[in-house]
């Protein structure tokens, strides 16, 4: 089952450039901290849908759900209906 | 403008006993090669498609006897191990970023080429003895041969060399990336860029927005009349040219423009320059006073294009009137460019 942890890695690994050393908040936008391709955001939407069983919706598809951890965590949430653990 | 025909073939990938040669390297050194085979892969290579080798054997063997052949510099990322050939193949698609099913396998073992097939039921398979016909076959004539597809191999070549360099770099990507150099020059398509811009146009699947194909006289035309404007462009850096690498067409009118067309090569998905070519007809319309608007046709595989816009800010704003989706700039939050790409606008 995903947690909070496993979606704070991912980000860290796939979005954030400076991911070694930044320390990542999970308010942080990502898309500010650096740089995100197509492909990353790609990654990134095929990651919640695959890794967290959720379908993303065209509707769903925008950058302000994506944005920060704290967000994703809360749009996950509100599809799946689930508290994630923390 | 047409749809989608059948895909051609962008990479052929060999056997290498009894396939390429006669013989078996393990069992002997004394190879011949087929009759014309050589032949056969420099003109495939002429023509724009890849080449790559999916091979049970010694690595280091094998390459020493293809380098004695003179032919191991037309094959890239090539597998050469004693591993499942499913599996090869499947590295090669995966690294060379092309669909499955532009992929032609030949080999002269049945067993081989089913193992492939059942694993990657869209790629094309070929027994070995059908390959002096490989040149009329009409999947490996291209419609198009122009100054990129000469130069295919030869950057798919110097992707390699950014990927091994990207592997090996510590540090952050923005630093990998700034070290390239990038420059992402964005200008109006010329006479000698319209082969080229309509090849793109059929090649392209996943950074395109409509999947339309154009023709070279009607990107000629398009190119020329007041109501249009046709974008190509090009990316260079330290290690070579990525050639001309994205296309846009916008119609535009006094109160709006319009993306009919959008589509940036598969090579450059990691580079975040898609985004540099939508951030650009932002700020231009932007400029000029006029809202924009995006033409979106769904396909199966063109879901980063739709991700793209809608992460730089694009709404949907309901069906257009050439059975597209049709999406809306917000003009007032452009993305900057990123600071590692030197930018080139008209």
């Amino acid at each position: 089952m995903v947690t909070v942890e496993s979606i704070r890695s991912f980000i860290r690994e796939n979005m954030v450039s400076n991911h070694r050393n930044a320390a990542l908040g999970d308010d942080d936008d990502i898309f500010k901290l650096g740089f995100v391709s197509s492909m990353t955001a790609l990654k990134l939407v095929n990651f919640v849908e695959t890794e967290c069983g959720v379908t993303v919706d065209n509707d769903d598809l925008d950058v302000s759900t994506f944005s920060t951890v704290n967000r994703i965590v809360a749009f996950i949430e509100r599809k799946l209906g689930t508290t994630l653990s923390r | 403008m047409s749809k989608h025909d059948e895909e051609g073939i962008k990479c052929v990938v060999w056997d290498l006993d009894n396939t390429l040669w006669d013989g078996v390297l393990v069992e002997s050194g004394a190879l011949t090669l087929k009759p014309e085979i050589a032949r056969i892969i420099r003109v495939l290579d002429e023509r724009g498609i890849l080449q790559s080798v999916a091979s049970k054997n010694n690595f280091d063997d094998a390459a020493a006897k293809l380098r004695e052949l003179g032919l191991w510099e037309y094959f890239l990322y090539p597998e050469i191990h004693w591993g499942a050939k499913s599996e090869s193949i499947a590295r090669i698609q995966k690294v060379l970023n092309i669909g499955m099913n532009t992929i032609l396998f030949v080999d002269d073992d049945p067993f081989e080429r089913d193992e492939v097939a059942k694993a990657n039921p869209d790629v094309n398979v070929a027994h070995a003895d059908s390959y002096a016909t490989l040149l009329e076959d009409r999947r490996m004539i291209p419609r198009f041969i122009t100054a990129d597809s000469a130069r295919r191999r030869q950057m798919y070549r110097e992707d390699e060399q950014r990927k091994r360099a990207e592997e090996t770099f510590d540090g952050p990507k923005e630093t990998f990336l700034s070290g390239l150099g990038m420059r992402f020059k964005i200008a109006e398509a010329q006479g000698d860029d319209l082969a080229r811009a309509a090849e793109l146009t059929v090649r392209t699947h996943q950074l395109n927005a409509t999947g339309r194909t154009y023709s070279y006289d009607e990107l000629d035309a398009l190119r020329r009349s007041d109501s249009h404007k046709l974008y190509i462009c090009e990316m260079t850096d330290v290690y070579g040219s990525y050639g001309k690498i994205g296309l846009s067409l916008v119609e535009r009118t006094e109160s709006a423009w319009y993306v009919r067309l959008l589509l940036m090569s598969c090579r450059v998905m990691s580079r975040g320059v898609g985004t540099v070519l939508l951030g650009f007809l932002m700020q231009e319309a932007k400029r000029a006073g006029v809202r924009l608007f995006a033409d979106f046709v769904p396909t199966d595989r063109n879901r980063a294009m739709y991700v793209a816009f809608k992460f730089n800010g694009f709404r949907d704003v309901g069906d257009g009137d050439t059975g597209a989706r049709v999406l809306e700039a917000n003009l007032e939050q452009i993305q900057n460019f990123p600071g590692y790409i030197e930018v080139v606008t008209p």
